[in-house]
Protein backbone atom coordinates (compact mmCIF):
# COMPACT_ATOMS: atom_id res chain seq x y z
CA UNK A 1 0.00 0.00 0.00
CA UNK A 2 1.31 3.23 -0.82
CA UNK A 3 1.90 6.03 1.57
CA UNK A 4 -0.16 8.68 -0.09
CA UNK A 5 0.59 10.70 2.47
CA UNK A 6 3.96 10.57 1.96
CA UNK A 7 4.05 10.49 -2.26
CA UNK A 8 2.30 14.09 -1.98
CA UNK A 9 3.97 17.19 -2.34
CA UNK A 10 4.41 19.40 0.88
CA UNK A 11 3.75 22.35 -0.97
CA UNK A 12 0.53 21.43 -2.65
CA UNK A 13 -0.33 19.61 1.02
CA UNK A 14 -0.10 22.76 2.70
CA UNK A 15 -2.14 24.89 0.94
CA UNK A 16 -5.58 25.66 2.01
CA UNK A 17 -8.59 24.27 0.04
CA UNK A 18 -10.44 27.16 -1.44
CA UNK A 19 -13.34 28.60 1.29
CA UNK A 20 -15.72 28.57 -1.56
CA UNK A 21 -15.64 25.07 -2.35
CA UNK A 22 -15.86 23.29 1.21
CA UNK A 23 -18.86 25.09 1.62
CA UNK A 24 -20.80 24.80 -1.27
CA UNK A 25 -19.63 20.88 -1.09
CA UNK A 26 -22.48 21.07 1.73
CA UNK A 27 -24.80 22.81 -0.52
CA UNK A 28 -24.21 20.34 -3.48
CA UNK A 29 -25.54 17.83 -1.04
CA UNK A 30 -29.17 19.44 -1.00
CA UNK A 31 -31.71 19.73 -3.73
CA UNK A 32 -33.99 23.03 -4.59
CA UNK A 33 -31.49 25.56 -3.49
CA UNK A 34 -31.22 29.33 -4.88
CA UNK A 35 -28.13 30.22 -5.43
CA UNK A 36 -26.39 33.98 -5.38
CA UNK A 37 -22.88 32.92 -5.10
CA UNK A 38 -21.80 32.32 -8.66
CA UNK A 39 -18.82 33.87 -9.90
CA UNK A 40 -19.99 33.78 -13.50
CA UNK A 41 -22.56 35.79 -15.49
CA UNK A 42 -25.77 34.23 -15.95
CA UNK A 43 -25.70 35.85 -19.84
CA UNK A 44 -24.45 33.16 -22.44
CA UNK A 45 -21.64 34.04 -24.60
CA UNK A 46 -22.93 36.51 -27.01
CA UNK A 47 -24.66 34.32 -30.40
CA UNK A 48 -21.51 36.32 -32.98
CA UNK A 49 -19.02 34.70 -30.69
CA UNK A 50 -20.68 31.79 -30.39
CA UNK A 51 -20.47 31.97 -34.40
CA UNK A 52 -17.15 31.97 -35.04
CA UNK A 53 -16.13 29.57 -32.57
CA UNK A 54 -18.63 27.09 -35.04
CA UNK A 55 -16.66 28.78 -37.34
CA UNK A 56 -13.63 27.59 -36.66
CA UNK A 57 -14.15 24.13 -36.01
CA UNK A 58 -15.79 23.65 -39.17
CA UNK A 59 -13.02 24.98 -40.54
CA UNK A 60 -11.02 22.53 -38.99
CA UNK A 61 -8.88 24.69 -36.92
CA UNK A 62 -8.19 22.12 -34.40
CA UNK A 63 -4.58 22.20 -34.18
CA UNK A 64 -2.24 24.05 -31.46
CA UNK A 65 -1.48 27.56 -32.01
CA UNK A 66 1.88 29.42 -31.56
CA UNK A 67 2.94 28.83 -28.08
CA UNK A 68 2.17 32.51 -27.33
CA UNK A 69 -1.46 32.43 -28.88
CA UNK A 70 -2.11 33.60 -32.46
CA UNK A 71 -0.84 36.95 -34.03
CA UNK A 72 -4.27 38.15 -34.85
CA UNK A 73 -5.42 37.74 -31.67
CA UNK A 74 -2.59 39.47 -29.70
CA UNK A 75 -2.66 41.92 -31.96
CA UNK A 76 -6.41 42.48 -31.09
CA UNK A 77 -5.82 42.28 -27.91
CA UNK A 78 -3.29 45.53 -28.01
CA UNK A 79 -5.95 47.20 -30.67
CA UNK A 80 -8.53 46.42 -27.48
CA UNK A 81 -5.95 47.81 -24.80
CA UNK A 82 -5.20 50.66 -26.80
CA UNK A 83 -8.96 51.78 -27.17
CA UNK A 84 -10.35 50.90 -24.00
CA UNK A 85 -7.19 51.28 -21.47
CA UNK A 86 -4.87 53.72 -23.17
CA UNK A 87 -2.29 51.07 -23.10
CA UNK A 88 0.22 50.48 -25.72
CA UNK A 89 1.25 46.95 -25.92
CA UNK A 90 2.75 44.97 -29.07
CA UNK A 91 1.69 41.27 -30.09
CA UNK A 92 5.48 40.69 -28.65
CA UNK A 93 4.42 41.84 -25.12
CA UNK A 94 1.13 40.00 -25.02
CA UNK A 95 0.72 36.13 -24.05
CA UNK A 96 -3.17 34.49 -24.66
CA UNK A 97 -3.55 31.98 -21.48
CA UNK A 98 -5.87 29.46 -20.16
CA UNK A 99 -7.98 31.98 -18.33
CA UNK A 100 -6.90 35.36 -16.30
CA UNK A 101 -5.93 32.62 -14.05
CA UNK A 102 -3.28 31.01 -15.53
CA UNK A 103 -1.78 33.94 -16.35
CA UNK A 104 -1.41 34.95 -12.75
CA UNK A 105 -0.31 31.73 -11.97
CA UNK A 106 2.86 32.11 -13.94
CA UNK A 107 3.24 36.07 -13.45
CA UNK A 108 3.98 34.42 -9.85
CA UNK A 109 5.76 31.71 -10.75
CA UNK A 110 8.17 33.63 -13.26
CA UNK A 111 9.41 36.30 -10.38
CA UNK A 112 9.06 34.07 -7.40
CA UNK A 113 12.20 32.67 -5.54
CA UNK A 114 11.51 30.15 -2.66
CA UNK A 115 10.72 32.44 0.46
CA UNK A 116 10.15 35.51 -1.39
CA UNK A 117 6.98 37.89 -0.26
CA UNK A 118 4.25 38.39 -2.18
CA UNK A 119 1.78 41.30 -1.19
CA UNK A 120 -1.93 39.93 -1.47
CA UNK A 121 -4.27 42.91 -0.75
CA UNK A 122 -7.77 41.30 0.86
CA UNK A 123 -10.45 40.37 0.80
CA UNK A 124 -9.67 39.15 -2.63
CA UNK A 125 -10.53 36.26 -4.89
CA UNK A 126 -9.08 33.14 -3.12
CA UNK A 127 -6.31 31.79 -6.04
CA UNK A 128 -3.63 34.36 -5.30
CA UNK A 129 -2.10 33.25 -1.69
CA UNK A 130 -2.21 29.40 -2.82
CA UNK A 131 -0.60 30.36 -6.57
CA UNK A 132 2.49 32.16 -4.12
CA UNK A 133 3.09 29.57 -1.58
CA UNK A 134 3.18 26.50 -4.59
CA UNK A 135 5.92 28.88 -6.26
CA UNK A 136 7.34 28.73 -2.49
CA UNK A 137 7.03 32.50 -2.26
CA UNK A 138 5.05 34.18 1.41
CA UNK A 139 1.69 35.59 0.56
CA UNK A 140 1.37 38.63 2.72
CA UNK A 141 -1.96 40.02 3.50
CA UNK A 142 -3.00 43.64 3.10
CA UNK A 143 -6.26 44.03 4.68
CA UNK A 144 -8.32 46.45 3.00
CA UNK A 145 -11.09 48.18 5.08
CA UNK A 146 -14.79 48.75 4.78
CA UNK A 147 -14.37 52.14 6.06
CA UNK A 148 -11.49 53.03 3.30
CA UNK A 149 -14.41 51.79 0.41
CA UNK A 150 -12.43 48.42 0.81
CA UNK A 151 -9.27 50.77 -1.56
CA UNK A 152 -5.48 49.72 -0.87
CA UNK A 153 -4.36 52.34 0.94
CA UNK A 154 -0.10 53.49 0.18
CA UNK A 155 -0.11 53.16 3.97
CA UNK A 156 -0.71 49.92 3.79
CA UNK A 157 2.06 48.96 0.78
CA UNK A 158 4.70 50.69 2.92
CA UNK A 159 4.35 49.13 6.01
CA UNK A 160 4.60 45.83 4.65
CA UNK A 161 7.20 46.17 2.11
CA UNK A 162 10.33 44.16 3.34
CA UNK A 163 13.67 43.72 1.40
CA UNK A 164 11.96 40.14 0.06
CA UNK A 165 9.06 41.82 -1.15
CA UNK A 166 9.03 41.01 -4.99
CA UNK A 167 5.05 41.64 -5.99
CA UNK A 168 2.39 43.40 -5.07
CA UNK A 169 -0.75 41.73 -6.25
CA UNK A 170 -3.60 44.60 -7.61
CA UNK A 171 -6.96 43.01 -7.43
CA UNK A 172 -9.55 45.76 -8.31
CA UNK A 173 -12.23 45.87 -9.30
CA UNK A 174 -12.37 43.48 -6.74
CA UNK A 175 -14.02 40.53 -6.15
CA UNK A 176 -15.63 40.40 -3.58
CA UNK A 177 -15.83 43.75 -2.28
CA UNK A 178 -16.66 45.57 -5.94
CA UNK A 179 -13.77 48.46 -4.77
CA UNK A 180 -12.32 50.08 -7.49
CA UNK A 181 -9.39 52.06 -7.56
CA UNK A 182 -9.33 55.26 -8.99
CA UNK A 183 -6.29 57.15 -10.88
CA UNK A 184 -5.56 59.21 -7.88
CA UNK A 185 -6.12 56.73 -6.18
CA UNK A 186 -3.67 54.43 -8.01
CA UNK A 187 -0.86 57.32 -8.38
CA UNK A 188 -0.15 57.22 -4.61
CA UNK A 189 0.34 53.19 -4.92
CA UNK A 190 2.52 54.09 -7.88
CA UNK A 191 4.47 56.84 -5.77
CA UNK A 192 5.49 54.01 -3.19
CA UNK A 193 6.59 51.58 -5.87
CA UNK A 194 8.26 54.30 -8.06
CA UNK A 195 11.75 53.24 -7.77
CA UNK A 196 11.66 49.93 -5.97
CA UNK A 197 12.46 46.49 -7.72
CA UNK A 198 8.66 45.33 -6.90
CA UNK A 199 6.62 44.29 -9.75
CA UNK A 200 2.70 45.02 -9.81
CA UNK A 201 0.38 41.81 -10.99
CA UNK A 202 -2.52 44.01 -11.86
CA UNK A 203 -5.63 40.99 -11.77
CA UNK A 204 -7.91 43.76 -14.25
CA UNK A 205 -10.54 40.75 -15.26
CA UNK A 206 -13.12 43.02 -13.94
CA UNK A 207 -12.32 46.20 -15.88
CA UNK A 208 -15.18 46.69 -18.60
CA UNK A 209 -17.48 46.45 -15.33
CA UNK A 210 -17.22 49.25 -13.82
CA UNK A 211 -20.14 52.04 -12.90
CA UNK A 212 -20.83 55.20 -12.54
CA UNK A 213 -19.26 56.84 -15.88
CA UNK A 214 -15.53 56.74 -15.38
CA UNK A 215 -14.04 54.30 -16.60
CA UNK A 216 -11.31 51.94 -15.08
CA UNK A 217 -7.63 52.65 -15.12
CA UNK A 218 -4.81 50.77 -14.77
CA UNK A 219 -2.10 51.39 -12.90
CA UNK A 220 0.58 50.36 -16.07
CA UNK A 221 -1.11 53.95 -17.80
CA UNK A 222 0.96 55.87 -14.68
CA UNK A 223 4.08 57.59 -15.14
CA UNK A 224 7.14 54.73 -14.81
CA UNK A 225 4.44 52.00 -13.99
CA UNK A 226 4.41 49.99 -17.04
CA UNK A 227 7.94 48.90 -16.81
CA UNK A 228 7.01 46.95 -13.71
CA UNK A 229 3.45 45.75 -14.34
CA UNK A 230 1.78 42.81 -15.43
CA UNK A 231 -1.58 43.71 -16.77
CA UNK A 232 -3.69 40.31 -16.54
CA UNK A 233 -7.23 40.41 -18.73
CA UNK A 234 -9.84 37.76 -19.40
CA UNK A 235 -13.25 36.76 -21.53
CA UNK A 236 -14.27 35.52 -18.85
CA UNK A 237 -16.49 37.72 -17.11
CA UNK A 238 -16.67 40.83 -19.45
CA UNK A 239 -17.74 38.43 -22.17
CA UNK A 240 -19.58 36.11 -20.76
CA UNK A 241 -16.77 33.22 -21.89
CA UNK A 242 -16.27 31.15 -18.79
CA UNK A 243 -15.86 27.85 -20.34
CA UNK A 244 -13.86 29.18 -23.32
CA UNK A 245 -10.64 29.03 -20.63
CA UNK A 246 -9.27 32.46 -22.13
CA UNK A 247 -7.20 35.32 -20.61
CA UNK A 248 -4.02 37.19 -21.60
CA UNK A 249 -0.91 39.27 -19.70
CA UNK A 250 0.70 41.92 -21.24
CA UNK A 251 3.61 43.50 -19.78
CA UNK A 252 7.49 43.68 -20.19
CA UNK A 253 9.10 41.86 -22.36
CA UNK A 254 11.58 40.22 -19.91
CA UNK A 255 8.43 38.95 -17.61
CA UNK A 256 5.78 38.07 -20.88
CA UNK A 257 9.34 35.50 -22.03
CA UNK A 258 9.59 33.70 -19.13
CA UNK A 259 6.00 33.49 -18.15
CA UNK A 260 5.53 31.88 -21.93
CA UNK A 261 8.58 29.57 -21.18
CA UNK A 262 6.91 28.22 -18.31
CA UNK A 263 3.19 28.65 -20.44
CA UNK A 264 5.15 26.74 -23.49
CA UNK A 265 5.80 23.80 -20.99
CA UNK A 266 2.49 23.92 -18.41
CA UNK A 267 -0.08 23.49 -21.31
CA UNK A 268 1.97 24.44 -24.72
CA UNK A 269 -1.04 26.88 -26.16
CA UNK A 270 -4.31 28.23 -25.25
CA UNK A 271 -7.44 26.59 -27.00
CA UNK A 272 -7.41 26.95 -30.54
CA UNK A 273 -11.21 27.57 -31.20
CA UNK A 274 -11.65 29.89 -28.15
CA UNK A 275 -8.94 31.89 -29.54
CA UNK A 276 -10.64 32.34 -32.82
CA UNK A 277 -13.83 33.31 -31.59
CA UNK A 278 -12.00 35.83 -29.11
CA UNK A 279 -11.16 38.07 -31.74
CA UNK A 280 -14.31 38.58 -32.92
CA UNK A 281 -15.17 39.35 -28.76
CA UNK A 282 -12.88 42.14 -28.65
CA UNK A 283 -13.44 43.71 -32.44
CA UNK A 284 -17.30 43.30 -32.92
CA UNK A 285 -18.88 42.87 -29.57
CA UNK A 286 -19.16 46.61 -27.60
CA UNK A 287 -22.84 46.48 -27.63
CA UNK A 288 -22.93 43.02 -26.18
CA UNK A 289 -20.82 44.00 -23.60
CA UNK A 290 -22.47 47.58 -23.12
CA UNK A 291 -25.78 45.10 -22.70
CA UNK A 292 -24.28 43.28 -19.97
CA UNK A 293 -22.81 45.94 -18.22
CA UNK A 294 -25.90 48.12 -17.88
CA UNK A 295 -27.65 45.14 -16.42
CA UNK A 296 -25.40 44.38 -13.94
CA UNK A 297 -25.32 47.58 -13.01
CA UNK A 298 -29.50 47.72 -12.56
CA UNK A 299 -28.41 44.56 -10.52
CA UNK A 300 -26.01 45.89 -8.35
CA UNK A 301 -28.48 49.22 -7.42
CA UNK A 302 -30.91 46.89 -6.57
CA UNK A 303 -29.31 44.85 -4.70
CA UNK A 304 -27.56 46.94 -2.57
CA UNK A 305 -30.74 48.85 -1.77
CA UNK A 306 -32.40 46.00 -0.52
CA UNK A 307 -29.86 44.82 1.83
CA UNK A 308 -29.49 48.08 3.40
CA UNK A 309 -33.09 48.09 4.12
CA UNK A 310 -33.09 44.95 5.26
CA UNK A 311 -30.25 46.55 7.86
CA UNK A 312 -27.09 44.72 6.69
CA UNK A 313 -25.07 47.70 5.71
CA UNK A 314 -23.42 47.11 1.94
CA UNK A 315 -21.29 49.33 0.72
CA UNK A 316 -21.80 50.16 -2.97
CA UNK A 317 -19.91 48.47 -5.05
CA UNK A 318 -17.98 50.35 -8.06
CA UNK A 319 -16.98 47.47 -10.05
CA UNK A 320 -17.15 43.75 -10.80
CA UNK A 321 -20.66 41.85 -10.03
CA UNK A 322 -20.61 41.26 -6.40
CA UNK A 323 -21.97 43.17 -3.64
CA UNK A 324 -20.68 42.41 0.07
CA UNK A 325 -23.48 43.15 2.70
CA UNK A 326 -21.75 43.07 6.26
CA UNK A 327 -23.84 40.48 8.52
CA UNK A 328 -22.16 41.55 12.16
CA UNK A 329 -25.30 42.31 13.15
CA UNK A 330 -26.58 39.34 13.33
CA UNK A 331 -23.87 38.17 15.84
CA UNK A 332 -22.90 35.07 13.11
CA UNK A 333 -19.89 34.00 12.32
CA UNK A 334 -19.46 34.43 7.92
CA UNK A 335 -19.65 30.47 8.03
CA UNK A 336 -22.71 30.39 10.36
CA UNK A 337 -24.35 32.34 9.00
CA UNK A 338 -24.38 31.57 5.73
CA UNK A 339 -24.73 27.43 6.99
CA UNK A 340 -27.48 28.64 8.82
CA UNK A 341 -29.05 30.53 5.71
CA UNK A 342 -28.77 27.68 3.67
CA UNK A 343 -30.50 24.83 5.93
CA UNK A 344 -33.14 27.15 6.83
CA UNK A 345 -33.78 28.73 3.57
CA UNK A 346 -32.15 26.73 0.91
CA UNK A 347 -30.03 30.07 0.07
CA UNK A 348 -26.38 29.76 -0.67
CA UNK A 349 -24.52 33.08 -0.54
CA UNK A 350 -20.57 33.22 -0.23
CA UNK A 351 -19.25 33.55 3.64
CA UNK A 352 -16.83 36.27 3.48
CA UNK A 353 -14.10 34.77 5.29
CA UNK A 354 -13.09 32.59 2.35
CA UNK A 355 -11.63 35.62 0.32
CA UNK A 356 -9.81 36.06 3.39
CA UNK A 357 -9.42 36.72 7.57
CA UNK A 358 -10.43 40.05 6.78
CA UNK A 359 -13.74 39.16 4.90
CA UNK A 360 -15.52 37.73 8.42
CA UNK A 361 -18.00 39.22 9.27
CA UNK A 362 -19.34 39.78 5.38
CA UNK A 363 -21.02 37.44 2.80
CA UNK A 364 -20.79 37.53 -1.03
CA UNK A 365 -23.73 38.09 -2.89
CA UNK A 366 -23.59 37.62 -6.81
CA UNK A 367 -25.42 39.72 -9.03
CA UNK A 368 -25.18 37.30 -12.24
CA UNK A 369 -28.76 36.39 -11.92
CA UNK A 370 -31.95 37.76 -13.12
CA UNK A 371 -33.71 40.57 -11.25
CA UNK A 372 -36.31 38.37 -10.60
CA UNK A 373 -34.24 35.33 -9.49
CA UNK A 374 -32.31 38.47 -6.63
CA UNK A 375 -35.56 39.38 -5.63
CA UNK A 376 -36.97 36.04 -4.55
CA UNK A 377 -33.96 35.35 -2.90
CA UNK A 378 -33.58 38.34 -0.79
CA UNK A 379 -37.03 37.80 0.12
CA UNK A 380 -35.96 34.88 1.59
CA UNK A 381 -33.10 36.28 3.22
CA UNK A 382 -35.50 39.18 5.23
CA UNK A 383 -37.49 36.45 6.13
CA UNK A 384 -34.18 34.51 7.81
CA UNK A 385 -33.28 37.51 9.20
CA UNK A 386 -36.58 38.63 10.75
CA UNK A 387 -36.47 34.92 12.59
CA UNK A 388 -32.90 34.83 13.28
CA UNK A 389 -33.86 37.89 14.92
CA UNK A 390 -36.22 37.15 17.15
CA UNK A 391 -34.66 33.91 18.65
CA UNK A 392 -32.03 36.56 19.75
CA UNK B 1 -34.83 57.47 -17.47
CA UNK B 2 -38.31 56.33 -19.81
CA UNK B 3 -36.79 54.16 -22.00
CA UNK B 4 -34.99 52.26 -19.20
CA UNK B 5 -37.97 52.35 -17.06
CA UNK B 6 -40.16 50.86 -19.70
CA UNK B 7 -37.70 48.06 -20.15
CA UNK B 8 -37.33 46.91 -16.69
CA UNK B 9 -41.22 47.03 -16.28
CA UNK B 10 -41.61 44.75 -19.59
CA UNK B 11 -39.53 42.07 -17.77
CA UNK B 12 -41.14 42.69 -14.33
CA UNK B 13 -44.54 44.98 -13.99
CA UNK B 14 -44.31 44.17 -10.32
CA UNK B 15 -41.41 45.72 -9.09
CA UNK B 16 -41.95 48.28 -6.33
CA UNK B 17 -41.14 52.16 -7.18
CA UNK B 18 -38.73 52.12 -4.64
CA UNK B 19 -37.42 49.06 -6.03
CA UNK B 20 -37.51 50.32 -9.56
CA UNK B 21 -35.66 53.75 -8.60
CA UNK B 22 -32.84 52.01 -6.96
CA UNK B 23 -32.18 50.15 -10.10
CA UNK B 24 -32.70 53.72 -12.09
CA UNK B 25 -30.82 55.52 -9.47
CA UNK B 26 -33.54 58.09 -8.95
CA UNK B 27 -36.42 58.93 -6.50
CA UNK B 28 -39.27 57.31 -5.89
CA UNK B 29 -40.84 60.23 -6.43
CA UNK B 30 -39.69 60.38 -10.20
CA UNK B 31 -40.47 56.98 -10.88
CA UNK B 32 -44.13 57.60 -9.40
CA UNK B 33 -44.60 60.58 -11.66
CA UNK B 34 -43.01 59.17 -14.77
CA UNK B 35 -45.43 56.08 -14.77
CA UNK B 36 -47.96 58.63 -13.86
CA UNK B 37 -46.90 60.40 -17.23
CA UNK B 38 -46.74 56.95 -19.01
CA UNK B 39 -50.33 55.79 -18.59
CA UNK B 40 -51.88 59.38 -18.96
CA UNK B 41 -50.18 58.97 -22.56
CA UNK B 42 -51.20 55.64 -23.17
CA UNK B 43 -47.90 54.34 -23.64
CA UNK B 44 -48.42 51.99 -20.61
CA UNK B 45 -51.91 50.34 -21.44
CA UNK B 46 -51.88 48.16 -19.16
CA UNK B 47 -49.94 45.44 -16.36
CA UNK B 48 -50.56 42.33 -17.65
CA UNK B 49 -49.12 38.07 -16.49
CA UNK B 50 -47.41 36.23 -18.87
CA UNK B 51 -49.14 33.14 -18.17
CA UNK B 52 -48.02 29.67 -20.11
CA UNK B 53 -51.41 29.05 -21.03
CA UNK B 54 -51.07 25.42 -22.47
CA UNK B 55 -49.45 24.16 -19.11
CA UNK B 56 -51.86 26.02 -16.97
CA UNK B 57 -55.22 24.03 -18.98
CA UNK B 58 -54.36 21.53 -21.28
CA UNK B 59 -57.66 22.07 -23.62
CA UNK B 60 -56.69 25.62 -23.68
CA UNK B 61 -56.37 26.79 -27.50
CA UNK B 62 -54.81 29.97 -28.99
CA UNK B 63 -55.04 30.30 -32.42
CA UNK B 64 -53.60 33.04 -35.12
CA UNK B 65 -55.66 33.92 -37.66
CA UNK B 66 -55.06 35.88 -40.90
CA UNK B 67 -57.93 38.25 -41.89
CA UNK B 68 -57.75 39.49 -45.70
CA UNK B 69 -60.28 42.29 -45.43
CA UNK B 70 -61.65 44.87 -47.80
CA UNK B 71 -61.16 47.93 -46.76
CA UNK B 72 -63.79 51.35 -46.49
CA UNK B 73 -64.05 54.59 -47.44
CA UNK B 74 -62.55 56.76 -45.08
CA UNK B 75 -62.25 54.39 -42.41
CA UNK B 76 -60.12 52.11 -44.03
CA UNK B 77 -59.27 48.64 -41.96
CA UNK B 78 -59.80 50.30 -38.66
CA UNK B 79 -63.58 49.94 -38.58
CA UNK B 80 -63.08 46.15 -39.27
CA UNK B 81 -60.03 45.80 -36.89
CA UNK B 82 -62.20 48.04 -33.98
CA UNK B 83 -65.17 45.38 -34.15
CA UNK B 84 -62.78 42.23 -34.17
CA UNK B 85 -62.11 43.70 -31.40
CA UNK B 86 -64.45 44.07 -29.04
CA UNK B 87 -65.18 40.36 -28.92
CA UNK B 88 -63.64 38.97 -25.75
CA UNK B 89 -62.41 35.81 -27.05
CA UNK B 90 -60.03 38.12 -29.24
CA UNK B 91 -56.55 39.09 -27.67
CA UNK B 92 -55.12 41.10 -29.65
CA UNK B 93 -55.57 42.66 -33.43
CA UNK B 94 -52.82 43.75 -35.73
CA UNK B 95 -53.00 45.72 -39.19
CA UNK B 96 -50.34 44.15 -41.17
CA UNK B 97 -48.22 44.29 -44.38
CA UNK B 98 -48.04 41.38 -46.77
CA UNK B 99 -50.38 38.56 -47.51
CA UNK B 100 -53.17 39.25 -45.25
CA UNK B 101 -54.69 42.20 -43.56
CA UNK B 102 -55.50 41.43 -39.92
CA UNK B 103 -53.74 39.08 -37.73
CA UNK B 104 -55.62 38.10 -34.44
CA UNK B 105 -55.46 36.48 -31.54
CA UNK B 106 -57.67 34.71 -30.84
CA UNK B 107 -57.95 32.34 -27.11
CA UNK B 108 -60.93 29.63 -26.24
CA UNK B 109 -61.06 26.55 -23.76
CA UNK B 110 -60.98 24.20 -26.41
CA UNK B 111 -60.24 23.47 -30.10
CA UNK B 112 -64.32 23.54 -30.89
CA UNK B 113 -64.89 27.06 -29.17
CA UNK B 114 -62.19 28.68 -31.16
CA UNK B 115 -63.25 27.05 -34.60
CA UNK B 116 -66.71 27.72 -34.13
CA UNK B 117 -66.00 31.57 -33.32
CA UNK B 118 -63.80 31.96 -36.37
CA UNK B 119 -66.20 30.27 -38.77
CA UNK B 120 -69.48 32.40 -36.81
CA UNK B 121 -68.62 35.17 -35.78
CA UNK B 122 -65.52 36.25 -37.68
CA UNK B 123 -65.51 34.82 -41.32
CA UNK B 124 -69.30 35.80 -40.93
CA UNK B 125 -68.41 39.75 -40.65
CA UNK B 126 -69.12 42.35 -42.92
CA UNK B 127 -65.84 43.37 -45.27
CA UNK B 128 -64.23 40.17 -44.07
CA UNK B 129 -63.16 38.11 -47.29
CA UNK B 130 -61.09 35.42 -45.63
CA UNK B 131 -60.00 33.58 -42.77
CA UNK B 132 -57.02 31.24 -42.54
CA UNK B 133 -56.39 29.85 -38.75
CA UNK B 134 -53.28 28.65 -37.18
CA UNK B 135 -52.96 27.16 -33.99
CA UNK B 136 -49.93 27.30 -31.48
CA UNK B 137 -48.82 23.91 -30.66
CA UNK B 138 -46.23 24.92 -28.17
CA UNK B 139 -44.62 28.16 -26.85
CA UNK B 140 -41.09 28.77 -26.42
CA UNK B 141 -40.72 32.49 -25.78
CA UNK B 142 -43.33 35.07 -25.43
CA UNK B 143 -43.07 38.25 -24.28
CA UNK B 144 -39.21 38.34 -24.15
CA UNK B 145 -39.69 34.74 -21.32
CA UNK B 146 -38.13 31.72 -22.81
CA UNK B 147 -40.33 29.08 -21.50
CA UNK B 148 -38.20 25.87 -22.93
CA UNK B 149 -36.13 24.21 -20.15
CA UNK B 150 -33.42 24.21 -21.92
CA UNK B 151 -32.51 27.58 -20.94
CA UNK B 152 -32.54 26.82 -17.61
CA UNK B 153 -29.36 27.93 -15.63
CA UNK B 154 -26.66 25.54 -16.36
CA UNK B 155 -23.77 26.85 -14.17
CA UNK B 156 -22.49 24.34 -11.54
CA UNK B 157 -23.36 25.33 -7.94
CA UNK B 158 -19.87 25.80 -7.29
CA UNK B 159 -17.60 28.52 -8.89
CA UNK B 160 -15.02 30.85 -8.41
Amino acid sequence: MINYDKLLSENGKKIKPSGIRKFFDIAATMDNIISLSLGEPDFKTPWLIRKKGILALEKGKTQYTGNAGIFELRRAICTYMKRRFELEYSPDDTLVTVGGSEAIDLAVRAIVNPGDEVLVPEPSFVCYGPIVELAGGVAVPLITKVEDNFKLTPQAVKQAITPRTKALILPFPNNPTGAVMRRDELEKIAAVLRGTEILIVSDEIYAELTYGGERHVSIAELSEMKERTVVIGGFSKAFAMTGWRLGWACGPAPVIDLMLKIHQYAVMCSPTISQFAAITALSECDDDVKYMVEEYDVRRRLCVKIFNDMGLETFTPEGAFYVFPSIKRTGLSSQEFCEKLLKEKRIAVTPGDAFGQSGEGFIRVSCAYSVNHLLTAMKRIEEFLNETQSLC
Amino acid sequence: MRKELLNLLRVNCRLKNEELAAMLAVSTQDVEREIAALEEQNIIMGYSAVINEEKFDKNAVTAHIELKVSPQMENGYAAVAKKVGQFRQVESVQLMSGAYDLAVTVKGDNLREVALFVSERLAAMDGVLSTSTHFILERFKEKGVLFSSDDDDERSLTSP
